[in-house]
């Protein structure tokens, strides 16, 4: 549309000289229709993604939906009474978002590493391309569909049970069972997301020098030696950093995952924060309240993630960014 | 490829086939269970107490009464809609953003780079993106599906590292020529990305498609439920198809799998052309990022 008026090189000698000031304006002029193509995408970023930080001031205010956030009265720390005076509703959603990551950290985080080790070492690369092709689509069933899948598998009525009356072999209560609500939801995941997990550990296994398998051959090193001298350190970075990520979210354990499977077990062994938020606000009108927890939640992420990155640097490591 | 020199003893070679193999039986049999059961006819269900991993007589009866009018029908328009009106906004202002941040050094690059990655670093959390969909006054709106999630800022970022890769000598003979920035983003950047757009544009409407949180919290009016809210209700916690909703006396559990076949099957239909670009994608952001 608008076309530049002289070349380039010459309009760049003649900012060298210019002034400061002048030669801001003229990149201002210069780049305008570049800004103007960056203008809806950063709209839509402020609006939905900070924009939206202002709406944790009703955790400082008795939100009246009908009043509005502006004309609701102050009341300070009031609405983090719940919190910090030990509510038992809040507590026994902390600890289920407690176990429940710590299950994750102990059983789902290290799968991946494991599965990728051993599509790796695999002879066979079409082998090897057909398993993750397999394993990578149910990343991308939504959360609805594999709760569902899962209850049609391994519920009352499901296929597990009805093969397993079929050959008089009694039955098991998984769907709807408070007591093995936890064991589900990280079987959920594992069946969702290990192989696609596997993606980053593969790559960085891939950037591995071959040169350092065969010196470690030439030094008689056998295959276990050569994973762990070789091949683990060569995805240490990767692990770390991975981790630090998820110790940042140690406090947000699958909302849709959780939120549709709450009905059939019950709060008292599924309620995590992220439903409390939702079912105290949205469900039950607590606004005050339930912002508060996502607020206290939302820092304590931010300070775990910085917080494990400088870990990262005290051990020589890049972790998320540089210092 | 064999990472080390010595290939391992047949033993070892087997274990790990059957390891892997064991794996993949795990994510293959409840589909094919599912998509089995939705074409079985009644007979062969209640015979086999409920489910079957091989339609005898198969036949396209429950997908008939789905899409005979009525709740699955409205919810697939909706989510077909949600998914194009989506794509195509979040792909035209991704591709955008991408190109507008893609000359390093250009005014205000950096801050607006800045302001992406760290988006991606937290998330505002459920009651403030509630209350700033609710003061736009969007809520029960079509737009509170599209409007929150339309730019994902890891797919701006692998699309500018992309656009970063392309030749420069090219742009500059063509600023030279007197091209427009617009000119070269749609006569020449765009041509040479063709792949990548498409890469993400389907990750865009597989997003949209089973896209759930945003139903859940900002529509409350039943009529305009996409297609995972309706599998919720109907799957998920049971409720009974009633027969004016369907108009055929069907086994529950044939419907509720071909529910379920339709929301998967278009996931499946372009998986093969996600799955050849995906890994590339991601390696990408992770060594340009």
């Amino acid at each position: 549309m608008v076309v530049l008026d002289k070349p380039v090189a010459a309009e760049e000698a003649a900012e060298a000289a210019a002034p400061p000031k002048r030669r801001r304006r003229g990149r201002l002029r210069r780049d305008r229709l570049l800004l103007a193509c960056a203008l809806p995408g950063l709209g839509v970023i402020l609006l939905f993604h900070y924009a939206p930080l202002l709406g944790h001031v009703i955790a400082f205010k008795d939100y009246q939906p009908y009043i509005g956030i502006a004309d609701s009265p102050w009341v300070g720390l009031d609405n983090f009474q719940a919190i910090f005076s030990g509510d038992v509703v809040f507590l026994n959603a902390l600890s289920n978002t407690l176990v429940i990551s710590l299950l994750q950290l102990v059983f789902v985080f290290p799968l991946p590493i494991a599965v990728a080790l051993l599509l790796n070492s695999l002879v066979s690369e079409r082998f090897k391309r057909l398993v993750q092709s397999v394993l990578y689509l149910p990343h991308f069933m939504s959360w609805v569909i594999v709760v569902a899948i899962f209850q049609h598998m391994l519920g009352n009525a499901g296929m597990l049970n009805s093969f397993l009356s079929d050959h008089d072999l009694g039955s098991v209560s998984i769907i709807g069972n408070p007591s093995m609500f936890k064991e589900l939801i990280v079987a959920q995941v594992i069946w969702k997301d290990t192989g696609w997990s596997t993606i980053l550990f593969l790559a960085a296994m891939s950037r591995i020098d071959p040169a350092l398998y065969e010196a470690a051959a030439v030094d008689g090193a056998s295959r276990l030696r050569q994973l762990w001298h070789v091949t683990l350190p060569g995805i240490r970075s990767v692990v770390i950093l991975l981790a630090i990520l998820r110790l940042g979210d140690v406090l947000s354990v699958g909302f849709e995952q959780i939120i549709l499977q709450q009905q059939a077990v019950g709060p008292g062994a599924s309620e995590v924060l992220d439903t409390y938020v939702f079912n105290n606000a949205v469900g039950a009108g607590v606004w005050g309240g339930s912002a508060a927890a996502g607020l206290v939640k939302g820092v304590i992420g931010v300070i775990l993630v910085l917080g494990a990155n400088k870990v990262a640097h005290l051990f020589g490591e890049r972790g998320v960014y540089q210092k | 490829m064999s990472a080390s020199v010595t290939p391992a003893g047949v033993p070892v070679r087997t274990a790990k086939g059957f390891v892997l193999t064991v794996c993949c039986l795990l994510v293959i049999l409840p589909f094919l269970a599912v998509i089995s059961t939705s074409l079985a006819d009644q007979q062969q269900v209640t015979a086999a107490g409920g489910y079957v991993l091989w339609p005898e007589n198969p036949s396209l009866e429950a997908y008939r009464a789905l899409f005979s009018g009525g709740v699955v029908t409205r919810a697939v328009a909706v989510s077909v809609g949600i998914t194009v009106v989506g794509t195509t906004l979040s792909l035209a202002c991704t591709t955008l953003l991408a190109y507008g941040l893609s000359r390093p050094g250009s005014y205000g690059s950096k801050p607006i780079l800045m302001l992406l990655l760290f988006s991606l670093l937290f998330t505002p959390g459920i009651i403030p993106m509630y209350l700033t969909v609710k003061q736009l006054g969007l809520l029960d709106s079509y737009w509170s599906l599209i409007l929150p999630t339309l730019i994902n800022a890891f797919n701006v970022i692998v699309m500018r590292a992309f656009f970063l890769d392309l030749p420069q000598e090219l742009l500059d003979s063509a600023k030279i020529d007197g091209a427009g920035e617009l000119t070269i983003l749609t006569r020449i950047v765009m041509p040479l990305s063709k792949a990548i757009m498409a890469v993400i544009g389907l990750f865009y409407a597989v997003a949209y498609w089973n896209s759930f949180f945003s139903a859940l919290l900002y529509i409350t009016d039943n009529e305009k439920y996409p297609l995972s809210l309706v599998l919720r209700t109907y799957v998920v916690n049971n409720a009974t198809i009633g027969s004016g909703d369907t108009g055929a006396a069907l086994p529950q559990q044939s419907l509720q799998m071909a529910m379920l076949v339709v929301s998967i099957l278009p996931i499946l239909c372009v998986y093969p052309f996600l799955q050849k670009h995906f890994a590339k994608g991601i390696m990408i952001g992770a060594v340009k990022g």
